[in-house]
Order: C-alpha cells, then sequence, then structure tokens
C-alpha cells in the first residue's frame, strides 16, 4: 500500500516543482474533410474538430481535478492543411479562409492552440504547398490560436533549399504583420527538418498521415523536479548523477502515462505517444538551464554545456521509456530562450550565444527556440539559420527546428516581452556576414549517405 | 473499491481528524489506513478511503473537503490513488 512519504513526495513535486502535465493534444485526420468547394470543406473541418474535441478540454479538467495534477494545456493537432486545402485552394487567401475556421474551433471547444497549418516539403513543393506557406503570414497575423509549421527536410531526403529560402521570407513576413505585437506571429511558426507525425507540443504539432483517425498524445514536463533531485545530490559522480535524472524522469512520465490512459479511455480515442520532453516555462525553478547549472556549469552556454545537456537528454529518455508503453514526439530537453528564465539570465549576462545554442541542439530536442533577434535581419540570413539547423537535423537523424522571431523595430540591447507561457526574451546579435549566394542557389542539397559515420 | 488518497497539510490544531472523518462517515465513505507525520513542523496527515459508496460526484466531494480544511487553517485534498501507484510502484 502507498505511504505517507510516498504521497508527500509526490505532492511535493507538484506544488513546490512545478510537476505538470503540460499538454493533452487530440491529433485529428481531417484527410476525408477534402472537397473542391472552400465553403463546404471549411464547414467539414468545423463540425468533424467540434464533433472529436467537444469533451476534449472539459476531460482534461476532470483528470487534473481527480488525480490532483495540472494539466496546463489542452490542444488540437489536425492533418497538415496544405494536403486537405488542395483541390479548394487556388489563392493564399482561400487558405487564410480555413484558418479562420480553424480558429473558430479552437475558439469554441477552448483548446490553448491548434496545430496543423502545416506543409510537408521535405523534397519537393506542390503547388497548394507553395499558396499556404505564402499565405502564413497573413494567416498567423488574422488568427489567434492557430500554429503552423513547414517541414523543408528529413534524412531520407535531404533538404529542400527552395523551402528554405521561402521560409526566410514567410518568417520576415510574419514578422512584419504582426509588429504590433512585438511580431509575435513569428512564436507560432517553426521551420522543421525530420518533424515527427505524433508531436503534441506547440507550433510543431500536426497530425501526420501515418496516424489514425483520431489519436490522444501527450506531453510532459518536470525540469523543476530534476533540478531539485539533482540540488539534493551536491558533488555525487556521473554514476549517481545519472541515475537520479533517471529514477526523477520515470516518475514524471508515469503520471504522464497515467493521464494519457485516463484521457483516451473517456475520450473513447485511442492513445499515441508520450513525448518524453522536460518543457521549461518562464516560472522561477521551471527551467532546464537551471537543471544545467545544477549539473556543475556557472551559466547555461559556458564550457561544458552541451556535454552537460547531452547526459541529460540521454537519462530523460532512458528513465522515460520504460514509464510510458508507447513513446513518441520530439523527446527530449527543450532550450527555448524566451520560455525558460535561466535561459534569460545567460543571454542576459553574456554567457550564451546563438552559435552556442546551435551547438546544444545537436544533442537535444528540437533545436532553435524562442529566439528574439533584430527586426532588420535579413531574410537570406534567416534561411541561412534554418538551413543550418536542418542540416544538423539531417546528418544527426533527428528533428530539429527553428522558430526565430525577428522584432520588427527592435535591437540587440532591447528585450521583448510575449506574455503567459511565451515569456520574454532579449533581442540577440546575428553574425552579420552574408549567405546570400548559398541560400539563392535553387534545388535541394541531397540526402546524406548513412555509412562512414565520423 | 473506488480508492482516494485524502491528505491534510497544515498547523496543527484541535479536531482536524475529527472534523474530517466526521465529514466522510456521513457520506459513506470507509476509511482503509491512517498515517500522520510532522514535516518541517507541519502536520501532515494521509487517509486511504473507499469512496465507492459514497452518493456524491467525487469533484463536490473533493470541494467540500477543502472547504472543511479552510476552516480550520490547513488544505486538505483529495486525490484518486493510481497518480501515487503508478509512480513509485513499476
Amino acid at each position: 500500500m502507498i505511504n505517507i512519504s510516498e504521497v508527500i513526495e509526490t505532492n511535493k513535486m507538484i506544488e513546490h516543482e512545478n510537476l505538470d502535465v503540460r499538454t493533452i493534444t487530440m491529433g485529428i485526420n481531417l484527410l476525408d474533410c477534402a472537397d473542391g468547394n472552400l465553403d463546404v470543406l471549411c464547414q467539414n473541418i468545423y463540425y468533424k474538430i467540434t464533433r472529436l474535441a467537444k469533451d476534449l478540454v472539459q476531460t482534461g479538467e476532470n483528470i487534473s481535478k481527480e488525480f490532483g495534477i495540472p494539466i496546463v494545456n489542452k490542444r488540437i493537432s489536425i492533418t497538415p492543411i496544405s494536403l486537405v486545402g488542395s483541390s479548394a485552394c487556388q489563392t493564399p487567401d482561400d487558405y487564410v479562409a480555413i484558418a479562420t475556421t480553424l480558429d473558430k474551433c479552437a475558439k469554441e471547444l477552448n483548446v490553448n492552440f491548434l496545430g496543423g497549418y502545416s506543409a510537408v516539403v521535405s523534397k519537393g513543393m506542390t503547388a497548394s504547398d507553395e499558396l499556404l506557406i505564402r499565405s502564413i503570414p497573413k494567416a498567423l497575423a488574422q488568427t489567434e490560436r492557430i500554429c503552423s509549421s513547414v517541414n523543408v527536410g528529413s534524412t531520407k531526403t535531404g533538404i529542400n533549399m527552395d523551402a528554405v529560402r521561402l521560409m526566410g521570407d514567410i518568417v520576415c513576413q510574419t514578422a512584419q504583420l504582426t509588429k504590433e505585437r512585438d511580431s509575435l506571429g513569428c512564436a507560432k511558426l517553426v521551420v522543421l527538418c525530420n518533424a515527427p507525425d505524433d508531436n503534441p507540443f506547440m507550433a510543431g504539432a500536426f497530425h501526420g498521415v501515418s496516424e489514425a483517425d483520431a489519436v490522444i498524445n501527450v506531453g510532459v514536463s518536470g525540469p523543476g523536479v530534476v533540478k531539485y533531485a539533482l540540488q539534493q545530490l551536491q558533488n555525487a559522480d556521473f554514476e549517481l548523477l545519472c541515475e537520479t535524472i533517471k529514477r526523477t524522469a520515470f516518475k514524471i512520465t508515469r503520471v504522464g502515462q497515467l493521464v494519457a490512459q485516463e484521457a483516451s479511455r473517456r475520450l473513447g480515442v485511442p492513445f499515441g505517444i508520450i513525448d518524453l520532453s522536460l518543457a521549461p516555462t518562464p516560472a522561477i525553478g521551471d527551467s532546464v538551464a537551471d537543471i544545467i547549472k545544477e549539473i556543475g556549469v556557472e551559466q547555461a552556454g559556458a564550457p561544458g554545456t552541451t556535454a552537460a545537456l547531452a547526459l541529460l537528454n540521454d537519462q530523460v529518455k532512458k528513465g522515460g521509456v520504460m514509464a510510458s508503453s508507447y513513446v513518441g514526439g520530439l523527446s527530449g530537453a527543450f532550450i527555448p530562450v524566451s520560455e525558460d528564465q535561466g535561459m534569460i539570465d545567460a543571454v542576459e549576462c553574456g554567457a550564451l550565444s546563438i552559435e552556442k545554442l546551435e551547438a546544444m541542439t545537436c544533442v537535444c530536442s528540437v533545436g532553435l527556440d524562442m529566439i528574439a533577434i533584430p527586426g532588420d535581419t535579413r531574410p537570406e540570413t534567416i534561411a541561412g539559420i534554418i538551413a543550418d539547423e536542418a542540416a544538423i537535423g539531417m546528418v544527426n537523424q533527428k528533428t530539429t527546428a527553428v522558430r526565430i522571431i525577428p522584432v520588427i523595430g527592435k535591437t540587440v540591447g532591447q528585450s521583448v516581452e510575449f506574455g503567459g507561457l511565451l515569456g520574454h526574451a532579449p533581442i540577440m546579435p546575428v553574425n552579420s556576414f552574408s549567405c546570400e549566394r548559398f541560400v539563392n542557389r535553387k534545388g535541394r542539397i541531397p540526402a546524406p549517405i548513412h555509412s562512414f559515420k565520423n | 473499491m473506488n480508492r482516494t488518497i485524502i491528505t491534510v497539510v497544515g498547523k496543527d490544531t484541535v479536531g482536524i481528524i475529527a472534523k474530517v472523518c466526521t465529514y466522510l462517515a456521513d457520506n459513506n465513505v470507509n476509511i482503509l489506513d491512517i498515517s500522520q507525520t510532522i514535516v518541517q513542523e507541519y502536520f501532515n496527515m494521509m487517509m486511504i478511503v473507499d469512496m465507492a459508496r459514497m452518493k456524491k460526484p467525487f469533484e463536490v466531494a473533493a470541494g467540500e473537503l477543502a472547504e472543511i480544511g479552510k476552516q480550520l487553517g490547513v488544505q486538505v485534498k483529495c486525490q484518486r490513488e493510481e497518480i501515487f501507484d503508478k509512480m513509485h510502484r513499476i
């Protein structure tokens, strides 16, 4: 039988160490909504989403109350819209109409975000993929809860450099169209390489074509719990350090597994995966950078950071895998800047640069995330940053992503406030040398060789 | 069986257990186990109870117990047992 010290430990994690379930995300297939008529398509989408997800938020809240564990977000991911809208949409504005419908669904259901305003163009772009991509700036400016993503490369296909170059423009246009809100639109737009089909986390969530009609995916969190566990160790050796991270990750993930199974049972929707991620928030003590510091690096970004992060990421997976029946999504430690107070501190004191963040993305989940850069950064430079990050993902057979925000009207030395879970960020300097000739070449970078690993 | 863990945390005072137990008895909730300890000068009590024969919905009982806690100046929480089982047992 459960004893009192175990009960106290669990409740201490929840009340003092920010343990929560970050998101219950319902993935919904919209391929069967497709129609040649835009109005009919929008209607089909509206009915399908509101029918399947009508009880999502209430169910999440009930589970949260019964188990005493906060469930921060309830979200929806959908089939990449470039596939669903291909026969109905003739112009970018047609796609914007779909975005508006999706936003209406999200608001009526009271979900926090709806992801999947997406295109998967890792090898080539169809005409409808390109229309959707060109509609992104307007779609994000006119909606509140829609998240957009574009997958521009993969280990199997190489990198679609035409799409990379286009995304440099799209990021800048999105920033421009949402400049009154500190270019907030870019916080809801991510460019991916090797995007997973079952990711529950935003902004990159979409419901891939390999998935069932509807599915429940859950993202766990808990950097604060790991940090607290490591605080008790002081100068323990690596063996004990790693064991402690694994044990803690196991406990965190078990809660996610329980919530996922309950949500799946109550909603009558199959359980998909648990995403084993350490997802920070701007709350004090809920920081991945603080764990790095606890491992023994003075500030995130100092020498040793990449190794410490590699160790952390691997142990979180090792502990989490045993706690869950199915693991997927992004699974790893997230290192966003604006959403992590420890990262913000590291940037402000000069310890952390974009180049070091890029190195860190080689060993952990995702990539350059929630980084504010000067508003006058050129589209070609942004395309170059995207290409670099995609190359890391392609060669290392992992997911990488870029979610950077060129904040229009601001420059290095200033900062930007996004509010809520998106946090705030100092504007970081970007290398000012040009990559224009490189990114303006047409075509794609071939897939990498899969042997002779060096 | 519908096993639930009730925890009471706060400054020790007269009648905490009595008040909580009276509420449970009035609502047909059977107490399976009680233990208590002092952590950092705070009174910590844990009850394992069976709510299978309770008529009220879970969230109503949880709300009413929290209210009783407020009157006593302590925090009373109700959580289904599975969260602890899952976390601490393989």
